[in-house]
C-alpha cells in the first residue's frame, strides 16, 4: 500500500507535512534533513525540487530555488540521493515542483524513478487536474505514485469535486490564493482564511478523501487552526526560513557529515516542537 | 479580425503548442477570461470603441510607406508598415487599447503588466490613465535602470513601476512576478500580457487584437498595387506580437512567405543569444507549451540581445506552431546586423527605428528575392528609446 495512504489510515488528525527545497541550504543537505524531520516526528515530507522560475512561490521559495539551482541540484542528483536513503527512511515522501523539469526529464521516466526512489506522491502546481487526467493520469496510477491536486479558495464546487475526484492520497487546500508564504506574517487575521469555503467543504464532502491545509501555515497557532478543517497542514515557507536562520553554510565551519547531522536533527526536532506545542 | 485556420482548438493548442499550465489559483481567472473573450471582441459593441481608439487615440490606419531608396539599393520593393507612429512609439498600443476595453466589460477595476524594454509598460499606463484605472507593472530591476525614460514615462502617467530583484532582474523574471500579483488578486485584477504569450486564451486573443497590422496592410496595399497581399512579409520576434499581427490575415494565403528574424544576440553558436526557435526545445514556461532555450534538465536560460525587447527565452506558441508545420521562416540577426541596418535605413529613409525593428530589416541582404517582388516590414517601434545603445554603438565606429 502506498505510505501516503497508510498515514491517513492510522492518523486522521494534526497531520504534519513539511515541505525543504532539495538541494538548500546545501546540495548535500537532503538526506540530512529528510532524516531529521523523520526523527523529529513530522509525518510527510515533501521534497520541491527547484526550477529557474517558480510563478506559484514567494520570495522565500523562489531563493531557496535559486540557491539549489546554483548548488548544482538537478533532477538525477536528487533522485540518487533519495535512492540511497530508500531502504533506511520510512516516512511517506511526496516530491513538488514545477511541470517543465518533470516534461524535460520525461514524465514516464520521473515516474519509474519515484517508484525506484520510494517516492510515494508527485505535486505539480502547474499541470492542471484536465491535462493531467488526458495525458499522464494512467501513467501515475498504474505505477502507484499519487498525484495530489490542489482546490484553492475561489475554486467552484464543482470543480472542486473534479479535482478531487482526480487527486490521490489526499486534496492539498490552499487557504487562500496567493502564492506561497504570503501570509508570513504575526497578527494576521487568522481565523478568516482557515474557514474552508463551500467549494472546500464540498471538495472533502466525499468522506473518503483526507485534506491538508497549505499556503500560510506557519506556527502553532495556524497550524492548530488549520487542523480543526482538516487532517493536518503543510508548512514550507516556515521551515525554509527557520533553515536559513539557523543552519550554517557548510563552508564556515566544515562540519563532518555527523556533526551536521546532529545540527540539522537538532534543527528540526525544535521546529516540529514549536509547530505541535 | 480575420477567422483563420490558424486559430487554436478549445484547449488553446496550435497543434502541440500551447494550453494552459497555470496553477489552481489561476483557474477561475483564466477560465473567466477564456469563456469571454471572444463573445466580447467580436461584439459590435466593442469593435466600434476598439476602431474609435485606434482611429482617434493611437493614429491608424498608421501608414504604409514605400520606402524608395531602400529598394533601389535592392532591387525591389519594400514597404514599411509604419507601427512606429502610433501613440507611444510601438505596435504595443494596439493590443493594451483593446485589453483595456476588454477589462473594463469585465468588471475589472486594477490593471497590472510586465515589461521589457518598457514599450508594453508605457502602452499599458497609457490606457490606465485614459480608462483612469490603477496600473501596477513590473519591470526587471536591471531593465528598469537601462531604460529609465519609460520608467519617468510610465510613472508621469500615474502607473506603480515595481522593480523585480528575483532571477536574473529581466522581462522573464518581470513575468514572473506580474503572474505572481495575479495569484495574489484573484477577484478585481486583469493582466495585459504584453505578446503573444502566456497561458490560452492570451495567444489568440493578442494575435487577434494585433491583427489590425495585417488587415490595413491588405487594404493599403489593394488601393497601391491592386493586390491585397505581398510577396513577403518580415517582421522581428521576440514573443511574437507584432509578427503575429502583421502575418495573421496573409496565414491562409500561401503565395505570402513570412519570415521572422529573431535576436541572434552574439550569434546563435555563442551562449549569448536569443534565438529561441533555432536553438529552443519543446517546454512549458508562463503557462505555455512552445520552444523554450533551457538546459536539459529543464532550467530556462537566460537569454540575451541588445534589444531589450527581444530578450526573451521563449516564444509564442503560435509561432512554433508555424515553424513546425513550415508556414514561417525564422532567421536568426545578430546585434551588429540590427545595428548596420539601424543605421542604413535612418541614412536612406530618414526613420531611426527601434531596434527590435532593425532586426526585421536586417533580414532584407539575407533574403533570395525575385526582382520586383513586394515586400513589406513591419517597423514595430521608434528608436527613440534606443538612442543610448545607438549612441555607444557609433562612438565605437568612429574610434
Amino acid at each position: 500500500m502506498n505510505r501516503i495512504d497508510e498515514l491517513f489510515l492510522r492518523k486522521q488528525k494534526s497531520v504534519l507535512s513539511v515541505y525543504f527545497t532539495a538541494g538548500y541550504p546545501e546540495l548535500t543537505d537532503t538526506a540530512l534533513i529528510i532524516s531529521g524531520l523523520e526523527q523529529a516526528g513530522a509525518d510527510l515530507i515533501e521534497i520541491g525540487f527547484p526550477f529557474s522560475d517558480p510563478v506559484a512561490d514567494g520570495p522565500v521559495i523562489q531563493a531557496s530555488s535559486h540557491q539549489a539551482l546554483i548548488n548544482g541540484m538537478n533532477l538525477d542528483i536528487l533522485f540518487d540521493q533519495l535512492r540511497k536513503i530508500k531502504e533506511t527512511s520510512r516516512i511517506p515522501k511526496i516530491m513538488m515542483g514545477y511541470f517543465n523539469t518533470v516534461y524535460q526529464f520525461k514524465v514516464d521516466r520521473f515516474i519509474n524513478h519515484c517508484v525506484e526512489c520510494g517516492i510515494d506522491g508527485v505535486i505539480i502546481p502547474d499541470l492542471p487536474p484536465e491535462l493531467y487526467e488526458k495525458d499522464y493520469r494512467l501513467l501515475f496510477e498504474s505505477a502507484g505514485i499519487h498525484f495530489i491536486c490542489l482546490v484553492a479558495p475561489q475554486t467552484s464546487p464543482d470543480r472542486a469535486k473534479y479535482v478531487a475526484s482526480l487527486s490521490r492520497g489526499f486534496i492539498y487546500l490552499l487557504t487562500s490564493s496567493s502564492t506561497t508564504g504570503n501570509n508570513y506574517s504575526p497578527g494576521i487575521n487568522l481565523p478568516h482564511p482557515l474557514i474552508p469555503s463551500p467549494a472546500l467543504r464540498s471538495a472533502r464532502g466525499r468522506g473518503v478523501m483526507p485534506a491538508l491545509i497549505g499556503f500560510g501555515i506557519h506556527d502553532q497557532e495556524t497550524f492548530e487552526m488549520a487542523c480543526r478543517h482538516a487532517n493536518g497542514a503543510i508548512i514550507g515557507t516556515g521551515f525554509i526560513r527557520h533553515l536559513s536562520a539557523n543552519l550554517s553554510r557548510q563552508g564556515e565551519e566544515q562540519l563532518s557529515k555527523y556533526s551536521r547531522q546532529q545540527q540539522i536533527n537538532t534543527l528540526c526536532e525544535n521546529f516540529v516542537n514549536q509547530i505541535r506545542g | 479580425m480575420n477567422k483563420s485556420r490558424f486559430t487554436p482548438d478549445a484547449d488553446g493548442y496550435y497543434g502541440e503548442f500551447g494550453g494552459a499550465y497555470i496553477p489552481e489559483m489561476l483557474v477561475p481567472n483564466i477560465t473567466e477570461l477564456r469563456d469571454n473573450y471572444l463573445r466580447i471582441i467580436e461584439s459590435e459593441e466593442f469593435r466600434n470603441e476598439f476602431h474609435e481608439l485606434l482611429r482617434d487615440y493611437s493614429g491608424r490606419p498608421t501608414p504604409l510607406y514605400f520606402a524608395k531608396r531602400l529598394s533601389e539599393k535592392y532591387h525591389t520593393n519594400v514597404y514599411l508598415k509604419r507601427e512606429d507612429l502610433n501613440h507611444t512609439g510601438a505596435h504595443k498600443i494596439n493590443n493594451t487599447i483593446g485589453q483595456v476595453l476588454l477589462a473594463e466589460k469585465l468588471g475589472k477595476k486594477r490593471i497590472i503588466a510586465e515589461t521589457g524594454a518598457g514599450q508594453h509598460g508605457v502602452a499599458t499606463a497609457t490606457v490606465c490613465a485614459l480608462k483612469g484605472l490603477e496600473c501596477v507593472v513590473y519591470m526587471g530591476a536591471l531593465d528598469v535602470d537601462r531604460q529609465a525614460p519609460n520608467v519617468i514615462k510610465m510613472k508621469m502617467l500615474g502607473a506603480t513601476v515595481v522593480p523585480v530583484e528575483s532571477g536574473n532582474k529581466t522581462l522573464k523574471d518581470a513575468t514572473n512576478e506580474a503572474m505572481r500579483d495575479w495569484i495574489n488578486h484573484p477577484d478585481d485584477t486583469y493582466y495585459i500580457i504584453g505578446s503573444v504569450v502566456g497561458p490560452h486564451p492570451y495567444p489568440d486573443l493578442v494575435s487577434r487584437l494585433q491583427s489590425v497590422i495585417s488587415d490595413e496592410i491588405s487594404v493599403q496595399l489593394n488601393a497601391r498595387i491592386g493586390r491585397a497581399y505581398p510577396d513577403y512579409v518580415m517582421a522581428c520576434v521576440g514573443g511574437g506580437s507584432n509578427a503575429a499581427g502583421g502575418f495573421y490575415a496573409f496565414l491562409d494565403n500561401p503565395a505570402v512567405k513570412l519570415i521572422g528574424a529573431e535576436a541572434a544576440g552574439l550569434g546563435v553558436n555563442t551562449s549569448k543569444t536569443a534565438a529561441t526557435l533555432a536553438l529552443g526545445q519543446t517546454g512549458i514556461l508562463h503557462g505555455s507549451k512552445s520552444k523554450l532555450i533551457q538546459d536539459q534538465y529543464g532550467q530556462v536560460i537566460e537569454p540575451y540581445s541588445i534589444s531589450a525587447g527581444l530578450d526573451y527565452p521563449g516564444v509564442g506558441p503560435l509561432h512554433s506552431y508555424l515553424q513546425a508545420i513550415g508556414r514561417c521562416t525564422y532567421i536568426p540577426v545578430t546585434d551588429q546586423e540590427a545595428l548596420d541596418a539601424a543605421m542604413e535605413l535612418t541614412r536612406l529613409e530618414g526613420i531611426i527605428p527601434a531596434l527590435e525593428s532593425a532586426h526585421a530589416l536586417a533580414l532584407l541582404p539575407k533574403l533570395n528575392w525575385n526582382p520586383g517582388e513586394e515586400m513589406v516590414i513591419i517597423l514595430s517601434g521608434r528608436g527613440d528609446k534606443d538612442m543610448d545603445t545607438y549612441s555607444k554603438y557609433f562612438d565605437h565606429e568612429s574610434h
